[in-house]
């Protein structure tokens, strides 16, 4: 590249314009100014930036930053935006957290606003496990079916909601079932037998070589305390029904073995701990709405 | 030549220049980052913040070897629908032990600074092998590796130590049964859960995948597991004065 020459800026008589000065091989350089409209709207900002600094927080001094004259700053922002939140909808919430939940269906405008509210409870905490739809899926209960572990009613739903199954909260619900192969209760012939009979209770195929004798023995000594002489579970001890078609983790064979060998004792937070009292009694009417409500 | 036109120093001139750019952007940094390390507005004294337990650090370690924090972020800004879904907005005193902080700046996902204690284990050990079981129209990748890879707990220590000299304030003593207590929140072996709630308050000890009394070893998933279960549990926000830190 040849040397570039530095030389008087000097008026371009095409364009009107003077030239930076450059100079490459003859080839020069228009000093082409900004768009007025644009600089002065460039300086306007800058003005109003220190206009900002004396309205806003802005500046660090020695031991603490600028307020700002209208003492405005994100948190309380927040807490007033929240504020005015409750004062809107607070009366509906109001009239919530008053009105028992059965009777909730006689006042058509709460009606709405607790499945709307209930809704958005639900999709946000509830969704993840249960289905957006509360179908449930493989090991998180299907809420729209009317199998309930812990009971369907208005208050074993509710219950269950704000206290959860088997964590910390000292009113979760609660019961264990025994890992029957892993702590070596039964051997695996043992545990092959038990299933056998528990697939016969629910009609589910078994095969013809099968000795469903020796299954129900094993039954009526280790498995009916909780889930009955005839296989109908406890709602009270979260015990399964296992004589209809809803298994929670699986029919296969394999999969009831594999539940018997190591116990499937789920668990779910207690939402009372994390959500308000009112939206957990939404919770409880949407959960109850959905279709399996006793 | 008049005032506006002495930019050609700068622009003629590319020592100049550099050096120029220093200077504004050194100014930039004492004004902006500096003052946050003095000034009292900005810190704020919180209750119940306290470091990882080495079981959540080493989770943290693989939470960050995963790039989670490319679609989750760890931060519920103050925003009034951010409030409304997540829970209280972050305290900054609630990452104050995070070298480096997980904020991020991006929700593929959801945010998940207050996600600890919102779902199962099980969810979570589901949700890690195979996220579209749970959540069907998840967009999140499957990290199946996790519950199978056993967790490497022979550098525990050393992970304090280098946070230790980052400025988390982790003793001696914490250094010293750093694998223990991994091992104890895990439930691999009951070693010493006294010390370890004594040295860690509230932390949860138990068998996060299930899979540990059966196998008799912990997995990264435990890890995992054991540290998301811990986000945003420090604070109870039921007693923390929301106008105490506004000044």
């Amino acid at each position: 590249m040849a040397d570039s020459e530095h030389n008087e800026p000097r008026l371009d008589p095409v364009t009107g314009y003077k030239t930076t000065g450059h100079d490459w091989d003859g080839i020069e350089e228009l000093n082409h100014p900004l768009p007025r409209w644009w600089l002065w709207i460039f300086y306007a900002c800058i003005a109003w930036s220190v206009v900002y600094w004396f309205i806003f927080p802005a500046w660090p001094l020695v031991w603490s930053a600028t307020g700002g004259l209208i003492g405005w700053n994100s948190r309380t922002a927040v807490d007033q935006e929240v504020a005015a939140l409750e004062t809107n909808r607070g009366p509906m919430i109001d009239r919530l957290t008053s009105t028992e939940i059965a009777a909730i269906k006689d006042d058509p405008e709460l009606l709405d606003f607790t499945r709307a509210y209930g809704s958005i409870a639900f999709k946000e905490n509830c969704a993840p496990c249960h289905g957006a739809g509360g179908g449930g899926s493989k090991g998180y209960p299907n809420l729209i079916d009317d199998d309930w572990l812990w009971g369907g009613s208005i208050d074993n739903i509710g219950h269950t909601i704000a206290y959860g199954v088997r964590n910390d909260n000292a009113d979760s619900r609660y019961s264990e079932m025994p890992a029957f192969g892993r702590d070596g209760l039964l051997s695996g012939a043992e545990i092959r037998e038990v299933v056998y009979y528990v697939r016969s209770l629910a009609e589910l195929p078994v095969p013809s070589s099968a000795d469903l004798t020796a299954g129900a023995e094993i039954y009526a000594r280790d498995c009916a305390s909780c889930h009955g002489e005839a296989g109908t579970g406890d709602q009270e001890l979260g015990a399964p029904n296992l004589t209809d078609a809803i298994w929670l983790y699986g029919s296969d064979t394999a999969d009831m073995i594999a539940t018997v060998t190591n116990a499937r004792n789920s668990s779910m937070p207690a939402w009372g701990e994390r959500l308000d009292p009112t939206t957990v009694k939404a919770l409880t009417f949407y959960v109850h709405n959905l279709g399996g409500g006793d | 030549m008049s005032l506006w036109e002495r930019h050609k120093i700068f622009e003629t001139n590319s020592l100049v220049l550099f050096f120029g750019a220093l200077v504004v952007i050194a100014i930039g940094g004492i004004v902006e980052i500096v003052p946050l390390f003095y000034l009292k507005n900005t810190i704020e004294t919180v209750d119940g913040v306290r470091p990882y337990t080495p079981l959540e650090l080493a989770g943290r370690n693989i939470y960050v070897r995963e790039g989670c924090y490319n679609c989750h972020s760890q931060m519920v800004r103050s925003l009034r629908d951010e409030v409304e879904r997540y829970g209280h907005y972050s305290l900054a005193a609630e990452s104050m032990y995070d070298r480096p902080f997980q904020w991020g700046s991006k929700r593929t996902g959801p945010d998940l600074a207050r996600v600890g204690g919102k779902y199962s284990d099980t969810w979570h050990l589901d949700h890690l092998n195979a996220p579209s079981s749970v959540v069907p129209s998840t967009v999140m990748p499957a990290y199946p590796w996790l519950a199978e890879t056993e967790l490497d707990i022979r550098y525990i220590g050393e992970d304090l130590i280098v946070q230790q000299t980052l400025g988390v304030p982790y003793t001696d003593e914490m250094i010293e049964t750093a694998r223990r207590d991994a091992v104890t929140q895990g439930t691999l072996d009951a070693l010493d859960s006294d010390g370890l709630l004594e040295r860690y308050p509230n932390a949860n000890i138990r068998d996060f995948t299930g899979t540990v009394a059966a196998t008799g070893r912990l997995t990264e998933a435990d890890a995992l597991i054991a540290y998301l279960q811990s986000l945003g549990t420090a604070i109870d926000f039921n007693l923390y004065d929301d106008s105490a830190n506004i000044r």
